[in-house]
């Protein structure tokens, strides 16, 4: 059984079913709910496009009388964004990536495999992610301040003021939410399938890697967006842990547009909608791969 | 593997009893190979170890150091409760950010989430244009705080925000964001917009994994569509629905950005993790006085944790 | 050429003393020039003479970026020695400062004087530099004390400040044949005949939390006199005490005279509301108005000293915020910075970094004023004519009194003016709980 096989069937809609008299309902209502969500961030785009002085005078709600993009160069430049981007995407994207491996395996292990303490494990990942990351802050600064690093992982010599410390704690705070969302996921797909695989011998890493992970498919994208989102957009964990300004994420950069005082908010919304754009690539991306593929219940061949 | 066609289609959730494996709890070590072994301690022993180090170790230091009055530099001198007694009796934000905390609790439970599912039910029954709905719906949630506080300013200035000129109010503005009666229901408002893409998203993914039959065999009985969505899909999903209640509590508990972002959580926004931010993060270095917040934080966690860790339990026993 | 570092002197060091362990090395870099062997290594490769100092700055937007580099160019040009800057916002950079101190500090950063710079000092997270005092020149006394930390050492080295005081169009006034008010009598007298003109009085916006700050240290200060005020800071007087529940009386008498709503107003809505004519006054600091003037309009902008309440007191004391440099105690190169701090000291230094930010003014009175506009020259006489000078409320206490309970008590107190009871009461129970701290 493949996984190409079971992805081919989209739950297309057999002829007449129930609820196509409410069809133009649902599409006006939906039409207007994202409009409603939409209206904020269309504004935001609006004000980006428009001088602080313009919108100091007539509020935010008012014609324009010169639009332009200037602010956009400007953000980019005058925030030297570029080298920030890249902090942001050498955090992020193996971050991600090694959070949704480690944390598919321990859900397999968690959910699938039976392992005595299984439940506890859960039950620690779980309960160590409910806590607001302000929490841990301190103790973790006191405790990087002491794990030296070599010179060519860390300029510091230390973990303090290093990418590590920050991809470290990425990895290590999500965990938990993955691994919860994961193992939950896991216990839904059918069990006779590992059973099966068992009967046929598989070790651990071929149940984990060809008979379970192929079927989390949907559950790995979407996990894999909510990631990259928190992961991209958290602003505390360099905050606190890099002094260096050239080593802050992206988001911390957005910080460079606002003076001591004055703050120039059209340009601000300028630069957030840069800084927005990869996380939208990247749920555009994956969209497809959570939304439209594959379909657990349309397992039978 | 033919054994799946066999049984999916009625409850894909559990196995049937009378399956044959069974017993492999009892035969423990011997299914695993030393391969198997080899794989599992490094593979459960990285992420474990992690969380324990970076997670763990650092909550318990917390819950010692809010027993002292440290200031981050000089020597830690112990104040037994003193920092809790402070909290409860004479911090004047903390009742106010319990209060907000838990109204955050109830207008993701009761608003937020029930909207995002409506809204992934609707899109996942195959309307046109439904990815469209989707990127919108969902775009709330890849915004960082910086955005989120300048929409704010945005809409709901006083002086110059949109919703006061929509309204024809300029000659008597509301103050949405300045009166601290008002305010946190905007902010709520702000939160439930955030919420709502995320569920929709989660129980997207989740509907996807509900067997279409079971929806049509339902139909098929006779019930109507709101009576096979409650009786039949949304049991299918009770998996997903212990991880939107879950994160639903992690987002209240945890709730900070849109708060800090419009005006650093005070005046009427306080919620126990900005008091957290203000005493341990900033300037002000009161790391025992924070840690006390946190550890409130922390046991109010622990509770909603437990009682799902017994839900948890049970269900377990009835497989 | 100013640099911005990516390879800090932590790197370099390493390089150059392979054999060293990290640990003594950085115990090395800790006693400072007490250890003389390791700073001699460090110094070897630095490139120049004496070695690149590497400083830490908190101005990441473009206008005070571009003015500081401008500063430290013309140290580079003139000494031969590198100056390698690391930026980080404002915000950032400021809430950061614990764990930078005591992480990897640059050996210079910019700082605050004052009481929040007294803090670190007792906290023995900055360097003394009381050496480098002696040589200074162009310092008044008052900056002095600013600069010295409770030990009687100078650690900070003062490089320009912006005065607060009341800004207003000139062109209102003229028209309406307003004058300036000395006393609170005549003040609250303009303020209601502004009022009957249709114009609110006071603009005011307080959404950050500290703009309203400035207002209640000039009514304590003129009311109860510098040094009440001072020792009210530090955690020495009470805020039940009569004195303040003064000031909190006469800011209530004031509030119906301000802007509705000062909590969610932004302090930038608040001058563009005097800007655009709909406000009469406004408490502020000399770089927070003009941003908001259009380039037309801002000639038109002037400022009086806050009148007097006590005659007693007079206008004699001002609050004049104090931007500067301070060195850290884990400075690795202490020789390379305390060379770039007594260039900093100097007129020429101020000078060339006003230039590029003229909203504020020079420290030094060895400082020309020839290129000055005239709000500057206005500022300069203003603080040179005063007896006391005051940082701020956020500035003259501790930071975690500051930021934890005055900013949500004062905006408690914009909100319900007429609980000031309950209010001075929560504020005296939470300053003792955090002054006795340590």
């Amino acid at each position: 059984m493949t996984v190409s096989a079971v992805r081919a069937r989209r739950p297309a809609r057999p002829g007449g079913p129930p609820g196509r008299r409410g069809r133009s309902g649902v599409h006006a209502f939906l039409l207007a709910v994202s409009l409603a969500f939409l209206a904020p961030l269309l504004l935001a785009v609006y004000a980006s496009l428009r001088p602080y002085e313009e919108t100091a005078r007539d509020g935010y709600f008012s014609l324009p009388s010169r639009l332009s993009l200037d602010y956009y160069r400007q953000a980019f430049t005058d925030s030297g964004m570029g080298r920030h981007f890249l902090n942001s995407l050498l955090i992020t994207v193996p971050g991600v990536l090694i959070t949704l491996f480690l944390a598919s395996f321990t859900a397999f292990a968690v959910a699938r495999l039976r392992l005595r303490g299984s439940l506890v494990l859960l039950m620690v990942f779980t309960a160590g992610n409910l806590l607001p990351q302000q929490v841990i802050v301190t103790p973790l600064y006191v405790l990087f301040n002491k794990v030296p690093l070599p010179y060519r992982m860390s300029d510091s010599l230390m973990l303090y003021d290093s990418l590590w410390a920050v991809l470290a704690v990425q990895v290590a705070f999500q965990l938990g939410f993955c691994v919860f969302v994961l193992a939950n996921f896991m216990r839904t797909l059918p069990r006779e399938i590992l059973e099966a695989a068992i009967v046929d011998g598989a070790g651990v890493w071929t149940r984990y890697r060809h008979v379970t992970l192929p079927l989390c498919r949907p559950a790995l994208a979407a996990l894999g967006t909510l990631q990259f989102t928190w992961m991209y957009n958290d602003f505390l964990w360099g905050l606190v842990f890099l002094s260096t300004g050239d080593k802050l994420p992206v988001t911390s950069a957005l910080n460079n547009l606002r003076g001591q005082f004055f703050t120039d908010y059209n340009l601000l919304a300028a630069g957030s909608v840069i800084v927005a754009l990869p996380t939208v690539v990247v749920f555009l991306l994956l969209q497809r791969h959570f939304i439209a593929g594959l379909t657990l219940g349309a397992n039978k061949g | 593997m033919t054994t799946v066609n066999r049984t999916t289609g009625t409850r894909p959730v559990n196995p049937p009893k009378a399956g044959p494996p069974r017993p492999a709890r009892r035969r423990g070590p011997r299914r695993h190979t030393r391969r198997d072994i080899a794989v599992l301690c490094v593979l459960l022993g990285l992420p474990i170890l992690l969380d324990l180090a970076l997670v763990w170790g650092p909550t318990l230091a917390s819950v010692a150091l809010s027993f002292t009055t440290w200031d981050g530099v000089g020597d830690i001198e112990w104040a037994g409760f003193g920092n809790y007694a402070d909290l409860f009796a004479d911090y004047p934000q903390f009742w106010p950010a319990v209060r907000n905390n838990l109204l955050w609790l109830a207008a993701l439970g009761l608003l937020a989430t029930p909207f995002g599912l409506l809204l992934a039910v609707l899109i996942d029954r195959g309307v046109r244009f439904s990815r469209f709905y989707q990127s919108t719906l969902y775009m709330p949630v890849v915004l960082s705080l910086a955005v989120v506080g300048f929409i704010a300013q945005l809409v709901l200035s006083r002086d110059q925000g949109a919703l006061n000129a929509l309204l024809g109010r300029q000659d008597d503005p509301v103050d949405w964001l300045g009166d601290p009666d008002l305010n946190i229901w905007m902010v709520l408002l702000a939160a439930c917009w955030r919420h709502t893409g995320y569920v929709m998203i989660l129980y997207l993914a989740g509907l996807k994994s509900v067997d279409p039959e079971l929806k049509e065999a339902a139909a098929i009985d006779g019930a109507s569509e709101r009576q096979a969505f409650f009786r039949v899909v949304l049991p299918a999903l009770r998996p997903v629905n212990v991880i939107v209640g879950v994160i639903t509590v992690i987002e209240a508990l945890r709730a900070f950005d849109i708060v800090y972002a419009v005006n650093k959580g005070r005046n009427g926004l306080e919620l126990l993790s900005v008091l957290v931010t203000d005493n341990i993060i900033g300037e002000a270095s009161r790391i025992g006085f924070g840690s006390a917040i946190a550890v409130v934080l922390l046991l109010v966690s622990l509770g909603f944790i437990i009682t799902y860790l017994v839900q948890e339990l049970r269900g377990e026993q009835r497989r | 050429m100013v640099h911005s570092s990516g390879n800090g002197p932590g790197g370099c060091a390493h390089r150059a003393v392979r054999g060293v362990t990290r640990r003594s090395l950085l115990r090395g870099a800790a006693a400072g020039a007490g250890a003389v062997a390791v700073p001699a290594l460090l110094t070897a490769c630095g490139g120049g003479p004496g070695g690149g100092v590497t400083l830490g700055s908190n101005a990441s937007d473009a206008v005070p970026k571009r003015a500081y580099a401008d500063a430290f160019a013309a140290y580079e040009k003139k000494s031969k020695k590198d100056v390698k800057v690391n930026t980080v916002n404002h915000e950032n950079f400021q809430e950061n400062i614990n764990r930078y101190l005591q992480g990897t500090p640059d050996d210079v950063f910019t700082w605050f004087a004052g009481y929040r710079m007294q803090y670190f000092a007792r906290k023995g997270l900055l360097a003394d530099i009381s050496d480098l005092w002696r040589e200074f020149d162009g310092f008044s006394e008052a900056v002095k004390k600013q600069s010295t930390g409770e030990d009687g050492k100078q650690y900070f080295v003062p490089y320009y400040y912006y005065p607060w005081a009341v800004f207003h169009r000139k062109s209102v006034f003229r028209t309406r044949g307003y004058e300036i008010p000395k006393n609170l009598d005549q003040y609250r007298a303009l303020a209601r005949q502004m009022q009957k003109d249709g114009l609110t009085p006071f603009a005011l916006g307080d959404k950050e939390g500290w703009p309203a700050m400035g207002t209640f240290d000039y009514l304590d200060m003129r009311a109860n006199g510098y040094d009440f005020h001072i020792a009210l800071m530090r955690g020495e007087k009470s805020w039940t005490s009569p004195q303040v529940r003064q000031v909190f009386d006469l800011w209530r008498g004031l509030l119906p005279y301000h802007q509705k709503g000062a909590n969610g107003r932004t302090w930038q809505e608040a001058a563009q509301s005097l800007q655009q004519k709909k406000t009469g006054m406004a408490v502020l600091g000399l770089p927070h108005p003009g941003q908001q003037f259009t380039a037309e309009s801002r000639a038109d902008l002037d400022f009086f000293p806050f009148p007097e309440i006590d005659p007693a007191f007079g206008q004699e004391a001002v609050e004049a915020p104090v931007d500067g440099f301070l060195m850290a105690k884990k400075a690795r190169n202490r020789a390379g910075a305390e060379d770039l701090l007594a260039f900093l000291a100097t007129p020429r230094a101020e000078l060339i970094y006003l230039k590029s930010d003229p909203n504020n003014v020079a420290v030094n009175s060895g400082a020309g004023t020839g290129s000055y506009g005239a709000l500057q020259k206005k500022a300069v006489r203003l603080v040179s004519g005063a007896r006391q000078i005051s940082q701020f409320m956020d500035r003259d206490t501790r930071p975690d009194f500051a930021s934890t309970v005055l900013i949500q008590a004062i905006q408690q107190f914009i909100g319900d003016p007429d609980d000031i009871d309950g209010l001075v009461n929560g504020i005296e129970r939470q300053k003792k709980q955090i002054f006795a701290a340590d």
